[in-house]
C-alpha cells in the first residue's frame, strides 16, 4: 500500500514539474521614508515580504493571470493582474491616500491545519439550527459523522466508525478532558458557543493531538476584527419534551484594544416521548456561559477565557435494569418495563456533571510571517452519576469523580514564500479523584497523569496547483494510579507475577495497588494537495497515529449500573496504532459539485468491549464485558454532493459507509455505522423574507455485519428453569426518518433581523431504534417533534 | 480552516511605534513570567498534593448485600432448615457460596424467615432492619421449580408494610410429598406492588430493581 502511494506520489510530483515556472521580482518604492518590511505583499497565493530596501521576489508562479495585491497603511493600494508568461522584474510606487486614514485593518488568514486533509466545516446558520440539541446531532449532518448515543440526550460523535477517546474535542483550542472514554458520557459542550466548528477526519491535526485515530472535532468561537457591537437571542421550544430552551450573546468586536464575547444559554427539557409511550426519566436541564476578552495591539493580542458548563440528565428509569433475566425480557418483549406520566422531574438514575475551562492565551506577531503564541489552560470535570439505591444512599451518587487538567502550550508559525511551518511544545498534567464517600468501588481510580508533547508541520506549494504537508509528533505520557484491587479479581485476571510489582498494601480482602505506566509515542502524517484541471481537486493524506489506553480500559471493573455490565478493564493493553489513508476528489462543475472520501484504516491492537459471558453476584447473573484487543481494518467511504437546480431549488445528498473487520478472527467489528444516505430538497427565495423550506430525508440501513455475542441465560418457566436466547448482537431493522424545516426573516428594527423558523423532526411518526444507541434495548427512539425557534440579531 | 488571524494595525507614526513596541516588550515579559510562576505553582501543587493524601482506605460498601439467609423452622417441632448465600467479594470474581443445611420433611409446614446481612462492613451491617424500615420500597418474592409446592407470605401483620402490601421477609412453606426444585428469593426494590398479582407474590409485573436474587436446590425428603 505504502509502495502504490509513493508511485503515486511521484507521479504527480512529475505532472507538476510541467507547469512553468515563473517569477516576479522588483523593488516597493516609496518617496516618503516607511518602513518596507511592514508592506504587504500578495502575489497570487503567496504572501511576500520585501527587505528594508523594498526589494521583494515570488517564485514559482504558473502562467496565466496573476493578481497582486501591494499595500500599506495611509497608502493607495495597488490591485492588478498580469498575465504571466516569462519572468518578470516589476516595480512598485506607493503613493499617499489624499484623503488620509487613521487606519486600515488587513486581515491575514493563516491557515495553519493540514490542508492535504479536506476538512468538513459546520458554519453559523447550520449550528443555530441545532441549538436546541447536541454537539453530536449536529454534526451528523457532516457525511461520515454518525452518533453513539445513551437515550437521547447524551450523544457522541462517531467519525469514520470511531468514538470517545479516539475522537478528541478541541474546545476554543481547549483539548477537551471531560471523561470521554465513557461511552454514556457526551463532550460537555454547548453548541450556542460555537461560531464554527470543523471536522478533520483521521488524525493529521498533529497540532492538537497524536491520538486522534478517529478524527478531531475543532469548535471555534466568534472573532470580531472590526469595531461593533452586536448580539443574538435565540428562543426554541420543542413540543417533545414540553420545553426549550433560550441563548443570548453579546459580541463586542474590535480590531485594536479590547474585544470581548459573552454568551448564555439555558435549557430545560421534560421527559422525551416515544411514539407509542413516554420516555420516562429523560429530562434534561442544561447552563452554560462562555465569555471571553480579547486585547489587541499592533504586535500582540491576549485572551482570557472562561467557560461553565453544567447539565443535569436523566436516564430512561426502564434501562435500570438487574440481572440478565431483565436484560432478557426487555429485548424479548420489545417494551419498557417502565413507563411513567409524562413529567419533568428528573429522577435517578441521572448524571449531573459539571466542567469548566479557563485559558489565558498570548499571541505575538513578529512580522507579518512569523508569530508565535503561548497559552496555559486549566479544566475540571466534576461528574455524578446517581443510581437507584436504598434509602438514604439514593441521595449520593454512586460515581463521584473529579478530573483536573491543566496544560501549557507554546506554538511557533512561520509563513514563508512558499512554506508554511507550525511548531509548538505541550505540557499537561492531570489529576484523577474518585470520591470513596459513594460507597461504592470506583470504575475509574485516583490517578496523575503527565503529558509532553512536541510537534512540527510543514507544508509547501511546489506550485500554484500542488502542495505537500507532512507532520511529526512526539507524545510522552505517565499514568500512575492509585486503585484497590479485590484478590479474587486480581487472581482472576491472572496479574500475577507480571503486575505483582505494583502491589503495596494489603487490606484483608484487597490489594492497595500503584499501577503506573509510561508510553512513548509517534505520530506522523504525510500528503498532498493537487488542483488539476477543471477545478478537479484531489487530496491524499497517509497518518500514523498512537493512542495509549484510557484509565477506563486498563482499570474498569466492576459492575456498570447504567447499562447492567459488569466491565473488566485489562492491566495488559497495549497502545492502538492506526495508519490511515484517506483520499478526497473533489469536483465542482456550475452547478453541482461533488466530495467523494475513500479511506482505509488499518488499527493495530484496536481496543473493544468484548461481552465475555457471566458473572454470578448476588444480584443475580451479570453479563461480562472485557476490553480485549485485536487487530482490525476500516474500509469506508464518503459522499456529499450539492446541486443547484435553479435558482431556488437545491439538492443536497450525503452517504457514509464503513465497513469494520477484525482481521485476527476474520470477523465483523461490534458497534459499526451502518450504510445511511440522507437526501435533502431546499427550496428559497430571497424576495419572501428569505424563505427557506427543506425537506430531508434520513435512511439508515440495518447493519448486517456484526459479531455474534449472544449468550442463554435461565428464566422460570411453568416451575423450571428454562435456558434462553439473549440477543444482545442482533441489529435493530433499517429506518427511514422525514424531517422538514422552514424559515423566514423580518426586518423588525432598522438595524434587527427576527428569523422565524419551524421545523418538525420525524415527520411520519416512526417508531425505530438505533444500532449505536447502548439503550436500544429498552426502549424506541423520540418520535415526532415540532420545534420552533425564534432568533433576534441586533 | 484559520485558527489564527493576524491582524496589523499601522500608524503612519514611527516613533510612536517604538516606543509602544517597548512598552509592549515590558509588559509581554511581565506576563510571561507571571505565567511561569503560575504553571510552577500548579506544578508543585499536583505533584504535592499525593504527600498531602493520608494513607488510602478501601471504599467501605456500606450498601452491600454479602448474605442473604432463610431459615425455616417446622411448626410443631423439628430440624429447621437453613439456606444461606454468601458472596464476600460482591462483584468480586469468586464464586457465592450455598449452603442448604439439610432436607425438608414431608407433610409439615415450615415458617421462614429472612435476613440480609452485609458481612464485608466492620461491624456487620443488619440490611434486614432497613428493609423493613422502607417496607413500602422492598418486596421479596419465592418462586420456585420443580416438583416443590409453592410457598407463600405469612400472615402475620409484620409481614406487610403500612399500605398493607406484602414486604415478604416472612414466608410459609407446606410440604407434602416428596420432592425436589430450586427456591429463587428475589429482593426488589421500589418495586410497582400495586401490578396485577404482584401482592400475591408474582414476581412478573413487579419492574423495580433487583437488590438480590438468590437460588437454593431443596428437597423434601420421602421419609
Amino acid at each position: 500500500m505504502l509502495k502504490k502511494n509513493f508511485v503515486f506520489f511521484c507521479l504527480f510530483l512529475f505532472c507538476n514539474s510541467n507547469y512553468a515556472q515563473n517569477s516576479i521580482s522588483g523593488k516597493i518604492i516609496c518617496q516618503e521614508k516607511i518602513s518596507f518590511s511592514d508592506v504587504h505583499i500578495h502575489i497570487d497565493k503567496k504572501i511576500i515580504i520585501s527587505d528594508a530596501f523594498g526589494n521583494y521576489g515570488a517564485k514559482n508562479l504558473p502562467n496565466g493571470n496573476i493578481k497582486i495585491n501591494i499595500s500599506y497603511i495611509g497608502y493607495q493600494s495597488i490591485d492588478t493582474i498580469l498575465e504571466l508568461k516569462s519572468n518578470l522584474e516589476l516595480d512598485f510606487k506607493l503613493k499617499r491616500y489624499t484623503t488620509q486614514l487613521h487606519e486600515v485593518l488587513i486581515l491575514q488568514k493563516t491557515n495553519s491545519n493540514i490542508k492535504s486533509v479536506q476538512q468538513q466545516q459546520l458554519k453559523t446558520a447550520t449550528i443555530e439550527k441545532y441549538s436546541n440539541q447536541s454537539l453530536g446531532d449536529a454534526l451528523k449532518e457532516i457525511a461520515g459523522v454518525s452518533t453513539l448515543k445513551t437515550g437521547n440526550s447524551v450523544v457522541k460523535p462517531i467519525i469514520n466508525g470511531l468514538y470517545g477517546s479516539r475522537v478528541p474535542v478541541i474546545n476554543n483550542n481547549v483539548k477537551l478532558e471531560d471523561q470521554e472514554w465513557g461511552s454514556e458520557h457526551a463532550p460537555n459542550i454547548d453548541v450556542n458557543a460555537s461560531d464554527k466548528i470543523i471536522v478533520i477526519k483521521g488524525s493529521s491535526g498533529l497540532q492538537y493531538s497524536g491520538d486522534a485515530i478517529g478524527g478531531l472535532v475543532i469548535l471555534e468561537l466568534l472573532s470580531v476584527k472590526k469595531d461593533t457591537l452586536f448580539g443574538k437571542t435565540i428562543l426554541n421550544y420543542d413540543t417533545n419534551g414540553k420545553g426549550g430552551s433560550v441563548t443570548s450573546s453579546i459580541h463586542k468586536g474590535n480590531n485594536v484594544g479590547f474585544s470581548w464575547n459573552a454568551l448564555g444559554t439555558f435549557k430545560y427539557m421534560g421527559d422525551k416521548e416515544a411514539p407509542d409511550y413516554v420516555l420516562s426519566n429523560t429530562g434534561n436541564r442544561n447552563a452554560n456561559f462562555t465569555g471571553d476578552i480579547k486585547y489587541a495591539a499592533k504586535k500582540y493580542n491576549t485572551s482570557v477565557f472562561y467557560s461553565y458548563y453544567k447539565t443535569l440528565i436523566g436516564i430512561l428509569s426502564a434501562s435500570h435494569i438487574g440481572s440478565v433475566n431483565d436484560l432478557y425480557h426487555s429485548i424479548t418483549d420489545n417494551q419498557p418495563s417502565v413507563v411513567n406520566e409524562f413529567t419533568y422531574t428528573i429522577k435517578n438514575p441521572k448524571q449531573d456533571v459539571e466542567h469548566q475551562i479557563a485559558k489565558f492565551n498570548f499571541n505575538y506577531y513578529f512580522n507579518e510571517l512569523e508569530s508565535m503564541s503561548f497559552q496555559y489552560d486549566f479544566q475540571q470535570n466534576k461528574r455524578l452519576e446517581y443510581d437507584i439505591r436504598r434509602g438514604n444512599y439514593n441521595n449520593t451518587a454512586a460515581l463521584d469523580l473529579d478530573l483536573k487538567t491543566n496544560s501549557l502550550s507554546i506554538d511557533y508559525i512561520k509563513n514563508d514564500h512558499d512554506w508554511n511551518f507550525k511548531s509548538g511544545i505541550r505540557a499537561s498534567a492531570q489529576n484523577n479523584y474518585a470520591n470513596p464517600a459513594t460507597g461504592i468501588r470506583p470504575l475509574i481510580p485516583n490517578y496523575d497523569k503527565i503529558d509532553l508533547g512536541v510537534y512540527g508541520i510543514i507544508s509547501h506549494h511546489f506550485s500554484d496547483t500542488f502542495l505537500m504537508d507532512g507532520g511529526l509528533r512526539y507524545d510522552f505520557a505517565k499514568i500512575d494510579a492509585t486503585k484497590f484491587y479485590q484478590k479474587s479479581r486480581w487472581d482472576e485476571r491472572g496479574y500475577d507475577p507480571e503486575f505483582s510489582g505494583f502491589i503495596v498494601g494489603d487490606f484483608a480482602s484487597q490489594w492497595l495497588t500503584e499501577p503506573s505506566f509510561i508510553y512513548h509515542n509517534l505520530s506522523a502524517s504525510v500528503g498532498f494537495h493537487k488542483e488539476l484541471e477543471n477545478n478537479l481537486h484531489l487530496y491524499t493524506n497517509i497518518s500514523f497515529a498512537s493512542r495509549n489506553p484510557n484509565p477506563s480500559e486498563l482499570f474498569s471493573d466492576g459492575l456498570h449500573h447504567s447499562t447492567g455490565v459488569i466491565e473488566l478493564g485489562d492491566l495488559n493493553l497495549n497502545k492502538e496504532q492506526s495508519t490511515k489513508l484517506s483520499v478526497t476528489l473533489q469536483k465542482k462543475y456550475d452547478r453541482f459539485s461533488f466530495e467523494i472520501n475513500p479511506y482505509i484504516n488499518r488499527i493495530q491492537d484496536y481496543i473493544f468491549l468484548k461481552p465475555v459471558g457471566f458473572e454470578t453476584t448476588i444480584r443475580g447473573a451479570f453479563p461480562v464485558w472485557e476490553y480485549h484487543q485485536t487487530n482490525a481494518r476500516l474500509i469506508g467511504i464518503d459522499v456529499q454532493t450539492h446541486w443547484d437546480i435553479s435558482k431556488q431549488w437545491q439538492h443536497l445528498f450525503s452517504l457514509g459507509y464503513v465497513n469494520g473487520k477484525d482481521i485476527s478472527t476474520d470477523e465483523p467489528l461490534i458497534d459499526m455505522p451502518p450504510l445511511n444516505i440522507n437526501n435533502k430538497i431546499r427550496f428559497s427565495k430571497k424576495e419572501w423574507k428569505d424563505l427557506i423550506l427543506e425537506l430531508k430525508s434520513e435512511i439508515v440501513f440495518k447493519q448486517n455485519r456484526y459479531p455474534d455475542n449472544n449468550f442463554y441465560t435461565n428464566i422460570i418457566q411453568d416451575g423450571a428453569f428454562v435456558p434462553v436466547l439473549v440477543d444482545v448482537s442482533t441489529p435493530p431493522p433499517a429506518y427511514h426518518l422525514m424531517h422538514f424545516y422552514s424559515e423566514m426573516k423580518f426586518q423588525t428594527f432598522t438595524k434587527a433581523i427576527t428569523t422565524v423558523a419551524f421545523s418538525v423532526q420525524n415527520i411520519l411518526n416512526v417508531s425505530y431504534r438505533d444500532y449505536l444507541n447502548r439503550q436500544r434495548f429498552f426502549a424506541d427512539e423520540i418520535g415526532r417533534s415540532f420545534q420552533i425557534q425564534l432568533k433576534f440579531n441586533y | 480552516m484559520q485558527t489564527n488571524f493576524n491582524i496589523y494595525q499601522f500608524n503612519l507614526n514611527t516613533n510612536k511605534m517604538k516606543t509602544t513596541i517597548k512598552k509592549f516588550n515590558n509588559s509581554a515579559s511581565k506576563q510571561l513570567k507571571m505565567a511561569a510562576i503560575a504553571l510552577v505553582a500548579t506544578l508543585a501543587f499536583s505533584s504535592c498534593s499525593k504527600d498531602d493524601e493520608t494513607v488510602p482506605a478501601p471504599v467501605n460498601e456500606e450498601e452491600l448485600i454479602t448474605t442473604v439467609t432463610a431459615t425455616y423452622t417446622p411448626v410443631g417441632g423439628g430440624t429447621a432448615i437453613t439456606l444461606k448465600y454468601k458472596d464476600l467479594d460482591a462483584e468480586g470474581a469468586n464464586p457465592p457460596v450455598i449452603t442448604v443445611s439439610g432436607t425438608f420433611e414431608k407433610n409439615k409446614t415450615y415458617n421462614g424467615l429472612v435476613t440480609v446481612l452485609n458481612e464485608s462492613s466492620n461491624p456487620v451491617d443488619d440490611i434486614t432492619l432497613e428493609i423493613i424500615e422502607e417496607g413500602v420500597d422492598h418486596q421479596l418474592f419465592y418462586q420456585k421449580t420443580g416438583t416443590l409446592n409453592a410457598f407463600s407470605y405469612a400472615t402475620a401483620p409484620s409481614n406487610f408494610d403500612k399500605n398493607g402490601k406484602p414486604v415478604g421477609l416472612q414466608s410459609v412453606f407446606t410440604t407434602t410429598e416428596a420432592a425436589t426444585g430450586n427456591l429463587i428469593i428475589t429482593l426488589r426494590h421500589e418495586p410497582n406492588k400495586s401490578g396485577a398479582n404482584v401482592s400475591n407474590g408474582d414476581i412478573t409485573n413487579a419492574s423495580g430493581a433487583t437488590d438480590f436474587e438468590v437460588t437454593f436446590p431443596i428437597s423434601v425428603s420421602s421419609l
